[in-house]
């Protein structure tokens, strides 16, 4: 075995430009390989931080009233609408938090009392929907205290924050005194403390976010929450953790892949391009080497009915060449992911990614080691033929030519 | 002098149908062991098939073939393949030589091959016969900085290596110029008196045939002489 490596090693140092041709058409393979692996992680790292990044991974709503109430009877059918001014409310929850947030994976909890109402300033008058915060974990889900631009992220007693857009269509400061009134009626007067600025139009015109003592007052609710949303590290363990919850407390738990199928299936599809791309890079990898091996056994046939001659079997000729396949793969699969780590090296890192990224490549994805991996499996594949083709040759015609 | 090897009714037919050629009809030779036979005859006599045959990279289409008591003709490819490596040694026109490798890594070729790798012992013994050569300087010279003549004596190192019973030449010195041809000879016939290694040389030249001790004719298939 040693012995015919040293010999694949010899052939392949002998024809220095072939080989350095070759090593270096592989290496490009690898290169794109990683590229494409850095390229599609880091798509969905920055689809997932722009969009999943704000988002709860599993929330708990209460289960909305029956819409219905049937009282047959007499041939009379009785129909009681819900009220649109209550809320569904979870009562018991408060037990559960310090279970659920001690849950493996699990970064925050923040439950919530949310709702609707409109902000008045004068004869300015805005809908909004009103999300009831516990202090301290103003962002433990959407990441308020990154967006802020005017103000501070802390919600006290009777504070409000609000979007940029909100801000300038109200024609609203910081520190200025608005009125909030909810669906049911209530109003509180409210200071603006804090403007951030998300950058998609929803949350930056239509929410308005208050302490939970605050949302209680202007919903009426002295008691539970309308909503836990609770966040992962790996957002994609939130079906297992939902299923968890559930087992556990009996509440409702829904992970976000329920409700964000399409971001799912979005990124899935993203990562089957991305396999198929690097699939037809492995494919280039093998078929280079391989039509590089049948060139050189060609080359090499008199050579190898010598070696038979002398008394070299079938199973060493195949190894030689076998041999060179794998060297031919694990030096360009170095040096194509030296290459690759170099160039990805310049492009910013993950924790910079922001709107103004172009491409949004992560280093740490590139994969590199899987790619030299595959790519020396796929050239000792691809040499399988060529080598098999030398150990079959009969010595005496090869000898011959 | 004891029997080396024995090939009995050999037949050789290459083709099929209309196209078939019989280059070997039936051919008997016995050789024994520290001879020095010229294999003679015209061009197409069967010469080379019948060096293919003995050397064991070819199998006839009948008769029988025994070396050292060993039937060949039934035996398997790998276990011909250890056979010719232990026992038959090859010396071919154009030297062929593996031209990436020096002069030392040619000759210990079949050791290594068998070994697995380039031993010490291999090494020592591919330099004693290279200096027996009289290309103690040019050990480690990549063969393709080697003159004709000295190629062939790397070739006759080589063939010698594994100290084999049976050293098959064919036409060896066809290739060379008279100074290197009879030196060449001269140390295949110094090996087979000093070492009692069989040699089979085939040849066109009656002044090389005439340095052997047997000289054997073959014509249309068959031993004539």
């Amino acid at each position: 075995m040693l012995y015919a490596l040293k010999i694949a090693t010899r052939y392949l140092t002998a024809s220095k430009a072939q080989t350095a041709l070759l090593v270096f058409g592989v290496a490009i393979g690898v290169f794109i390989f990683i590229f494409m692996s850095a390229l599609i992680g880091g798509l969905a790292e920055f689809i997932l931080s722009s969009m999943a990044g704000d988002m709860d991974h599993i929330s708990i709503q209460a289960e909305a009233v029956d819409p219905g109430l049937l009282v047959p009877g007499d041939g009379v059918l009785l129909v009681q609408q819900s009220s649109t001014e209550t809320t569904a409310v979870l009562k018991d929850t408060a037990a559960f938090m310090p279970l659920i947030a001690a849950l493996p994976g699990v970064t925050a909890v923040s439950p919530q009392v949310n709702g609707s109402g409109v902000l008045i300033r004068g004869a300015l008058v805005s809908q909004v929907s009103v999300k009831g915060l516990e202090p301290g974990k103003e962002s433990a889900i959407v990441r308020l205290a990154s967006y802020m631009v005017e103000g501070s992220a802390t919600l006290a007693s009777g504070g409000l924050l609000i979007g940029k857009t909100l801000v300038e269509d109200m024609d609203l400061r910081l520190g200025q005194t608005v009125r909030l009134q909810s669906s049911v009626g209530i109003e509180a007067l409210l200071t603006v403390t804090g403007i951030y600025e998300i950058g998609s139009g929803g949350p930056d015109r239509s929410m308005a976010y208050v302490g939970i003592a605050t949302a209680r007052t202007l919903f009426a609710l002295p008691q539970g929450v309308t909503r836990v949303e609770i966040k992962l590290t790996d957002l994609y363990a939130a079906d297992a953790t939902a299923l968890r919850i559930r087992a556990l407390t009996g509440l409702d738990a829904k992970s976000w892949t329920e409700q964000g199928a399409q971001l799912l299936a979005a990124l899935r599809s993203q990562a089957t391009v991305g396999t198929v791309l690097k699939g037809f890079a492995l494919l280039t990898i093998i078929i280079g080497v391989a039509s590089a091996l049948l060139l050189s056994t060609y080359r090499r046939r008199p050579e190898i009915g010598i070696m038979r001659a002398m008394g070299a079997g079938r199973w060493f000729v195949l190894v030689v060449f076998v041999s060179q396949g794998a060297l031919v793969g694990l030096l360009g699969g170095l040096v194509g992911a030296a290459a690759g780590y170099g160039v990805l090296l310049f492009f910013p890192a993950r924790e910079s990614f922001g709107s103004q990224t172009i491409l949004p490549i992560d280093i740490t994805q590139g994969a590199y080691g899987l790619a030299i991996l595959l790519t020396t499996l796929g050239a000792i594949a691809a040499s399988i033929l060529p080598a098999r083709a030398a150990a079959r040759l009969d010595p005496v015609t090869a000898i011959g030519q | 002098m004891t029997a080396l090897l024995r090939v009995a009714g050999l037949v050789k037919t290459f083709g099929t149908g209309e196209a078939e050629t019989r280059v070997l009809r039936g051919l008997d030779l016995t050789m024994g062991t520290g001879e020095l036979a010229a294999l003679l005859g015209p061009s197409g006599s069967g010469k080379s098939t019948l060096l293919t045959i003995l050397g064991t990279l070819m199998q006839p289409t009948a008769g029988s073939h025994t070396m050292l008591g060993v039937d060949l003709t039934t035996a398997s490819d790998r276990a011909l393949t250890e056979f010719r490596n232990l026992h038959i040694g090859f010396v071919f026109q154009f030297h062929n030589l593996l031209p990436d490798f020096t002069a030392l890594e040619n000759v210990v070729f079949p050791t290594a091959v068998r070994e697995g790798r380039e031993t010490a012992a291999a090494r020592t013994r591919g330099q004693e016969l290279l200096v027996r050569m009289g290309l103690a300087e040019r050990v480690h010279f990549p063969t393709a900085n080697l003159s004709g003549g000295q190629k062939q004596r790397v070739a006759v190192a080589r063939a010698l290596m594994n100290r084999p019973e049976l050293v098959l030449a064919d036409e060896p010195t066809g290739n060379l110029d008279r100074v290197s041809a009879m030196q060449v000879m001269q140390l295949i016939a110094e090996i087979n008196r000093d070492e009692g290694t069989t040699f089979l040389i085939s040849t066109h030249d009656e002044k090389i045939a005439a340095l052997c001790r047997r000289q054997i004719v073959v014509g249309d298939g068959l031993v004539t002489g």
